[in-house]
């Protein structure tokens, strides 16, 4: 654990009988950074996110979340008073009311930060006197995201956070978020809008069957992934474009269409070798790489 | 000043946003002397991440682009140096203007242009060097 890390796991997994939800896991997100942490239903997100919590007891294996181990009691409860924490299904006391709810969670925490409370509660327009239970989901949401960001955390671990909210809601979301990091708030979320991923992450995290696929920053992703579509005018055989970096390659009549992590220079110079009649390069945006990613899985 | 990132070129935001800045500089949009927003104010206008237009900032500043004063934020210093950029952009679009009128010439379509072109620039600098 060094400075520039806020969460650290060492093969961390976990099963349930005979069921892997995470298999050793290795994670390292770092400090003053927004780092999505992707993947499909079921993938082990939720599950690793709560075991960095204390939340669920690792099988194997071990964390550290702000220099704090996740497994010992005591150092769980230091990490949790600087982490804050939006869970999957916002769970929220049901017979309170909007202003009750605030109030609770702000009595825990002598920095709560007042005008952001404001702030949000005029942006988000929520009834203050309504009762939790009878709040649309994305009112609930938003009630949480701003129990959340009123406090003065350092990390902030949000699971689904965009999950109930329209458009405007997202988009507001996410300027919340590029605030918060920019005053020095570390941003740990996971996310099923790749279009907003997209923008705002420094840092992306794709798990698929509790094993992280790809762990890169996006202008990485950005400069490394490639599809190169090929025409031959009789194909070559496919083994001589299985080289480092190729994920996926298509073939239909005398086209050719690789899609490559890294490397697509040799690509692209196995192509002139044999004698491409036409090579077309493109870059590949996050949706198609998450695709590629859990689709070869 | 308006800037648009679009997250799926292929191509690092942040060298997206430098770009701007710089195009912005030479064809006289920003100005000498010019003040950039803010790191925190531009990423939430833009919904970037803070790093991004840091990492923008910081590059430029490296270039003698862009001034960074502690707490007054990033401001734009035109040279010499930039000003012959100009000039150089221009004697480039002329020979562009040219080489696609050539092209067209010898019947390739608009398309056809542009994606010859993009694939050119998404190159990998050795191959090029190599060919």
């Amino acid at each position: 654990m060094t400075n520039d890390t806020v969460i650290v796991t060492h093969a961390l997994s976990k099963s349930y009988g005979s069921a892997e939800v995470v298999r050793e896991l290795n994670l390292l997100v770092g400090r003053n950074r927004i780092t999505a942490f992707l993947g499909r239903n079921g993938a082990g997100k939720s599950t690793t996110i709560k075991m960095l919590l204390g939340m669920i007891r690792p099988t194997a294996g071990s964390g550290i979340v702000l220099g704090k181990q996740i497994t010992d009691a005591e150092e769980n409860r230091k990490l949790r008073r600087r982490v804050a924490y939006v869970a999957e299904d916002k769970p929220l006391y049901g017979y309170m009311t909007v202003e009750q709810t605030i109030r609770f969670a702000s009595s825990f925490y002598p920095d709560w930060r007042t005008d952001v409370e404001e702030k949000l509660l005029r942006d988000y327009e929520l009834p203050l006197r309504r009762k939790v239970k009878m709040l649309s989901k994305g009112m609930r949401t938003k009630l949480a995201l701003l129990l959340a960001f009123a406090r003065r955390p350092e990390l902030l671990i949000l699971d689904e956070p965009s999950e109930g909210l329209d458009p405007v809601g997202i988009e507001h979301l996410l300027q919340v978020l590029v605030a918060r990091s920019a005053e020095g708030v570390s941003v740990f979320f996971s996310s099923h809008q790749i279009a907003e991923v997209e923008r705002i992450a420094d840092h992306v995290c794709i798990l698929e069957k509790g094993c992280l696929l790809v762990d890169a920053s996006l202008d990485q992703l950005r400069q490394l992934y490639r599809r190169i579509d090929l025409v031959f005018s009789s194909l070559p055989p496919e083994r001589e474009f299985w080289i480092s970096g190729v994920q996926r390659i298509q073939t239909s009549g005398c086209q050719m269409s690789v899609f490559a992590s890294s490397n697509a220079e040799a690509v692209i110079e196995r192509a002139h070798d044999w004698n491409a009649a036409s090579v077309e390069v493109a870059p590949v945006g996050l949706r198609e790489i998450f695709l590629e990613t859990v689709k070869e899985n | 000043m308006f800037f648009k990132l679009t997250p799926t070129t292929g191509q690092p935001l942040y060298l997206q946003l430098m770009q701007q800045i710089r195009h912005a500089a030479e064809t006289g949009a920003l100005k000498d002397g010019d003040q950039l927003p803010g790191i925190r104010t531009l990423a939430e206008e833009l919904v970037v991440s803070p790093n991004t237009v840091a990492k923008a900032y910081s590059e430029l500043e490296h270039e003698g682009l862009l001034e960074l004063r502690q707490g007054l934020g990033a401001f734009v210093c035109v040279k010499r140096r930039t000003r012959s950029l100009t000039d150089q952009v221009h004697v480039a679009r002329r020979r562009i203007r040219d080489l696609i009128e050539r092209l067209k010439d010898d019947g390739l379509l608009d398309e056809e242009i542009r994606r010859a072109f993009e694939a050119e620039l998404l190159y990998p600098a050795e191959i090029v060097r190599q060919r």
